[in-house]
């Protein structure tokens, strides 16, 4: 049984700010939400409370950046590009301030709907120049998050998980690199996020009905290592399959295609994510399913690949962890 | 610390004059910010701006590319108004558009050698027609309107926070209150009490498309300004006295906003022909450009500019 860690951010970035003076905590209205309610209780002098004013709230880091401090940013992911865009590109990317964005709820891991749902920040930010991605997958990922991002020398965009957060890992980000999950050599899986847990929940169906599954996940997504990923395309007979939480253009489907058109690699890639679509409100469970973002739509996707059936159902796959909406170990308030 | 040698009436004088020949000799330029913003630009850094002494060459040095990983030795045009030192002032030029102004105020005070007017707009050339950050007196990007007063909150907070004595200043226009974020900035700025923040707003009643009340009215900004929390003064912005008489106004716990009221053809009252339209004055005709040319030079009293057609 996976461990589940409650609310590893909170204790994660009150360390990391304690032990660098240097360090900001601003919040736009979403402070319990985001876990940082308690350092704003215990560090009133470090935490700035900007208000729901999320362009001010970016150039001021920027400011503040300017002044030598590394703002960290708090609010959901999709209120910190969508609004203040502007304000990130002339305020904070061009002058590579180290500010900290950390983004709550990425994809489908909020029930709010189109308008808290980020679907498409990492095509953003992956075309900003002098931006660095990463994106969390498990608590352990989230509790090493900060000093990961904090390590930049430049603006990181941050996806991060909140509430209760299954630990897949054992060691922390290491910017740049990529974990290998399994070496098959029949396909290569490449997730990121919540999508990994997915692919770990498919790992023995497939085992099971003979493909051999190369696992790649991304905790960072830009910068990326191209070569390290070609490498593991060049041990795979099939093909690659992408997973996200996250629209299918400009993410990792896409960071992967054309790391394989740049290098010419003549191998097949079946992107799944959000096709071309936005959500709506539900839970994660619901719409991983509804939109294709499952365990489920990996096997699918893996017999589409192969051009075979194996007769696999969700009864076959690993059991799904179902979160209660509004359980005691989630942050109340979206 | 630069002495002044000029009067800051002398400066404001030299601004409109440089900028006028400028505009002359290209055909076109940004001579009503020149008529409207002289005087606080002047004073500014003639008188109330705690600076350093440049730290970068008179002549400006060519476009350095922009920042990235790959540009170690990238540096905003900052330098020209000294270190950033705990105790100096800090100055944004939020609307980046009268760069060309601050580029004449650069040379009238001595931290930009007059060649460096000649490079304004030319490619390859630093000295950009919308102040960039690598731009001589620049330290931000603001070609996007409304950004400047967020950022001074922010580094002038943080500047608080290190316990450092310095103002920010952030020179602003009138039409960047039609923004949404410049009200954000002065409540952010009111609620955490920014005080060291100081903002001069060149009130010309002017925007792009023409006078602001065709535009956007924005009603009394004092009062939306007291408002939103700041302290806040209106002001003639040509009168040197009232700018100085201006900065002392108490503001403890709050930013404080000097509104200069100011007409966009102070000393070039041939400019009323282009009302309202005065955003940039590109001449319409060679018979224009010879007749402002003659109309303004008499009225900044130099020699009319010659110019090759």
């Amino acid at each position: 049984m996976v461990e589940m860690v409650n609310r590893p951010y909170a204790a994660a970035f009150e360390a990391h700010a304690l032990a660098n003076p240097d360090v900001l905590c601003l919040s736009a209205d979403l402070t319990s939400s985001c876990e940082i309610d308690g350092f704003r209780d215990r560090h009133p002098d470090r935490f700035l409370s900007m208000g729901m004013a999320e362009q001010n709230m970016m150039s001021f880091a920027g400011g503040l950046g300017l002044a030598g401090f590394r703002p960290f940013i708090h609010t959901f992911g999709v209120f910190m590009y969508r609004r203040p865009y502007d304000q990130l590109m002339a305020s904070v990317a061009y002058p590579r301030r180290k500010v900290r964005l950390m983004g709550f709820l990425p994809g489908i891991t909020t029930p709010g709907g189109m308008t808290h749902q980020a679907i498409e920040d990492i095509a953003v930010m992956r075309s900003i120049p002098n931006m660095t991605i990463l994106e969390t997958g498990d608590a352990t990922e989230v509790e090493s998050i900060c000093a990961a991002a904090d390590s930049i020398d430049g603006p990181v965009w941050c996806r991060i998980l909140r509430g209760s957060v299954p630990r897949l890992f054992d060691t922390p980000i290491r910017v740049g690199e990529m974990r290998v999950l399994s070496e098959g050599s029949d396909i290569l899986i490449v997730t990121a996020g919540i999508t990994t847990e997915e692919a770990l929940r498919a790992r023995s169906a497939l085992a099971g009905a003979g493909v051999s599954i190369r696992h790649l996940h991304l905790h960072t997504i830009k910068p990326f290592d191209t070569q390290a990923l070609l490498d593991h395309i060049g041990s795979v007979r099939h093909g690659v399959i992408t997973l996200e939480n996250h629209v299918t253009e400009g993410g990792i489907g896409s960071l992967v295609a054309e790391t394989m058109a740049d290098a010419g690699v003549g191998k097949r890639l079946l992107r799944l994510g959000l096709k071309d679509t936005y959500a709506h409100g539900g839970s994660r469970a619901y719409l991983a399913r509804y939109y294709g973002l499952d365990a489920l739509a990996l096997v699918r996707g893996v017999e589409q690949l192969l051009g075979q059936d194996f007769g696999l159902t969700e009864t076959d796959l690993d059991a799904v962890r179902v979160d209660a909406v509004h359980s005691l170990v989630k942050a109340e308030a979206l | 610390m630069i002495p002044n040698v000029q009067s800051t009436e002398a400066v404001a004088l030299g601004i409109r004059r440089r900028v006028f020949e400028h505009s002359i000799r290209s055909n076109g330029g940004y001579l009503s910010q020149a008529c409207s913003a002289a005087e606080q630009l002047a004073w500014l850094y003639n008188e109330e701006l705690r600076l350093g002494s440049p730290t970068l060459p008179a002549i400006p040095k060519p476009f350095a590319g922009v920042p990235s990983a790959a540009n170690p030795d990238y540096h905003t045009g900052a330098g020209y108004n000294g270190p950033a030192a705990p105790e100096f002032d800090r100055l944004f030029i939020a609307p980046a558009h009268y760069a060309l102004v601050a580029y004449a105020a650069l040379i009238e005070t001595g931290r930009m050698a007059p060649e460096g007017l000649e490079m304004f707009n030319q490619d390859g050339s630093s000295v950009e027609m919308i102040g960039a950050e690598h731009s001589p007196g620049m330290e931000v990007h603001n070609g996007t309107l409304g950004i400047g007063l967020s950022t001074g909150a922010g580094l002038a907070w943080g500047r608080r926070h290190r316990g450092e004595p310095g103002r920010t200043w952030v020179f602003m226009s009138d039409g960047e209150v039609q923004e949404g974020q410049t009200w954000e900035a002065v409540q952010a700025a009111a609620h955490h009490g920014i005080d060291s923040l100081y903002a001069v707003m060149d009130v010309n009643d002017q925007q792009c498309d023409g006078a602001m009340a065709s535009v956007m009215e924005v009603g009394d900004i004092r009062q939306k300004f007291l408002t939103f929390g700041a302290a806040c003064v209106e002001i003639d912005g040509h009168d040197l006295t009232a700018l100085r008489d201006a900065v002392r106004e108490p503001h403890s716990g709050k930013p404080l906003i000097i509104l200069a009221r100011t007409s966009p053809f102070r000393g070039m009252p041939i400019l009323q022909e282009r009302f309202p339209r005065l955003h940039y004055v590109r001449f319409k005709s060679e018979e224009e450009r010879a007749r402002m040319n003659l109309s303004i030079a008499a009225d900044l009293g130099i020699a009319p500019v010659s110019y090759s057609h």
